[in-house]
């Protein structure tokens, strides 16, 4: 009966691999590229399957929200505002017949041969290796969690955690430097369904998100998770025309934003003008401490990863006027 | 082959797909698809290897780098999606060709 | 095996049809709303009875009762968001097919 089990969930693995791998090609060999990029978001669904199979619960949600959710909102808005034709605008030089054999030539031997290296090295591998779960396991009860993964990002690898809450940040600064956010939907677009769905929702999504947020300390969950759900949230709203009154969308925006970094920061700070060592937590304030940066970062994620989707920063700002920028785009866009 | 090596090749594979279609799509959109499909890849091999160890759960600390890998892959997509829809205003082109490549279409 | 997991194994090979029948419908209805109409009832049944049979496997009524909300939600959802696809494809101009 156990050799049953075994064959089975090999067979499910197999389909599961096998599904992934070809829904990958596929993807990217559409000739549309919007079927490619809600194949995209399929495929995001499907690896978060893949996740649960090898028991990483936590990069499960993560990918079902952000890897499947938030990046397929963000590709299909940036699928409408790029438009599907390619469209290049400098002279066609043809090339000679060797610079004309020397791509398919290069990755054809390239290609193959990385994928061959690299499957062979994985023979060198062990079969079963524990990893660090054991001294995670064993420090568990002084690191401030219950979980392994919460304890580990927040506690154990919280220097990591805090360089990448500054690397949301930069990636937050460029795209605000780069571009003015322009509205996802029009005014006269906005279905009364979807009002209504948001109206129901929202309240919803808040509750989920600090349920899962308060669920990292114990079982899989954690700040990024909810931070994304929150995320999905804003827009949702967003979609259906809500927008920061303009009061709020100057100090209090980027207050909003740069909290979990600020907060993180600080406690970084304080703890190595204490005890030498950055964020290492005294052992009484460990869990309190975690919460306290999971809860601002939870907020902080959210509002940067819908900022990120919306893709510019806020119309207030000074901005160098160009030739009509909200108008050209939509020209040049035959 | 135990479970965690195929997921791990499988990974290979689907890094060695992206790394075929980011060298020979055009559009600048199927480029950022094909880097987060070897993204993918790459974490799927993170999270094979450290699901090696006992039944069940997988090593925390592979899953907590790869959790920090997909938010800032997120980010960084959207930077990549940022800079051409800014190319695309500015010179109305949305691939960088400069000029007849030899794609395998 | 025990009562429970033989319904639970019934359940879910009975979501089985509903599951085929909607994507034969994706792929063999001559219309976008036709393929909307069969894609989100079939789908939605079917995932009826799969949470249905997980129910049977439940630990706790809160597992039971996040499960039931699970369905809901995902009814609301896939039901809106069909209305969205049809509107927009009647905004564009696609006719009903017609004999």
């Amino acid at each position: 009966m156990a050799t049953l089990t075994m064959e089975l969930t090999l067979i499910f693995d197999l389909i599961l691999l096998f599904t992934l791998i070809s829904m990958a090609w596929l993807l990217l060999a559409s000739t549309d590229l919007f079927r490619a990029v809600v194949l995209f978001i399929a495929f995001g669904l499907l690896l978060s399957l893949a996740w649960v199979r090898l028991g990483a619960a936590d990069v499960a949600l993560a990918e079902a929200a952000i890897g499947a959710g938030i990046t397929g909102a963000l590709l299909l808005v940036g699928l409408g505002r790029l438009g599907s034709a390619e469209r290049c605008r400098f002279t066609r030089v043809p090339l000679t017949f060797l610079q004309r054999l020397s791509a398919p030539l290069l990755i054809g031997i390239m290609i193959p041969s990385i994928t061959l290296i690299l499957v062979l090295e994985l023979r060198l591998l062990a079969d079963v290796a524990p990893g660090q779960q054991g001294l995670v396991n064993a420090l568990l009860d002084i690191s401030g969690s219950g979980h392994g993964v919460t304890a580990v990002l927040m506690n154990f690898r919280a220097w990591d955690t805090l360089l990448e809450k500054g690397v949301l940040l930069l990636a937050l600064i460029t795209i605000w430097s780069l571009d003015q956010a322009r509205p996802l939907v029009h005014e006269d677009e906005i279905s009364p369904q979807l009002t209504g769905l948001a109206r129901l929702l929202l309240p919803i999504v808040i509750i989920v998100a600090g349920f899962v947020l308060w669920q990292g300390a114990h079982a899989p969950g954690g700040a990024f998770q909810a931070g994304a759900l929150l995320s999905a949230g804003i827009l949702l709203a967003t979609l259906v025309g809500y927008t920061l009154p303009a009061r709020r969308q100057r100090l209090s925006l980027r207050l909003l934003l740069t909290a979990g970094f600020w907060v993180f920061l600080l406690i970084a700070a304080t703890t190595l003008l204490t005890s030498g060592y950055p964020l290492s937590y005294p052992q009484p304030l460990a869990g309190g401490l975690i919460l306290l940066i999971e809860l601002v970062a939870t907020a902080s994620i959210a509002t940067i990863l819908a900022a990120v989707v919306v893709g510019g920063h806020p119309p207030d700002n000074l901005s160098v006027p160009e030739d009509d920028s909200s108008a050209s785009p939509k020209k040049r866009r035959k | 082959m135990s479970m965690a090596l195929l997921y791990a090749g499988s990974g290979i594979i689907l890094f060695s797909i992206g790394l075929h279609a980011l060298l020979v799509r055009r559009h600048l959109l199927r480029k950022i698809l094909a880097a987060n499909i070897m993204g993918s890849g790459v974490f799927m091999v993170f999270i094979a290897m450290g699901a090696r160890g006992d039944a069940g759960v997988a090593d925390p600390v592979p899953q907590a780098m790869v959790l920090t890998g997909i938010v800032v892959s997120l980010c960084f997509t959207a930077v990549a999606i940022v800079l051409a829809v800014r190319i695309n205003h500015l010179t109305g082109c949305t691939t960088l060709a400069i000029d007849e490549e030899s794609a395998i279409d | 095996m025990l009562l429970s997991d033989l319904l639970t194994a019934l359940l879910l090979f009975c979501s089985l049809p509903f599951f085929l029948a909607g994507t034969l419908g994706l792929l063999r209805f001559p219309d976008l709303y036709c393929r909307l109409h069969a894609l989100t009832k079939a789908d939605n049944l079917g995932l009826g009875l799969v949470v249905l049979a997980l129910m049977i496997q439940a630990d706790s009524w809160q597992v039971v009762i996040r499960l039931l909300l699970t369905w809901l939600l995902i009814l609301v959802a896939g039901a809106t968001v069909a209305h969205l696809i049809a509107r927009k494809a009647q905004q564009d101009g696609h006719q009903p097919w017609r004999h």
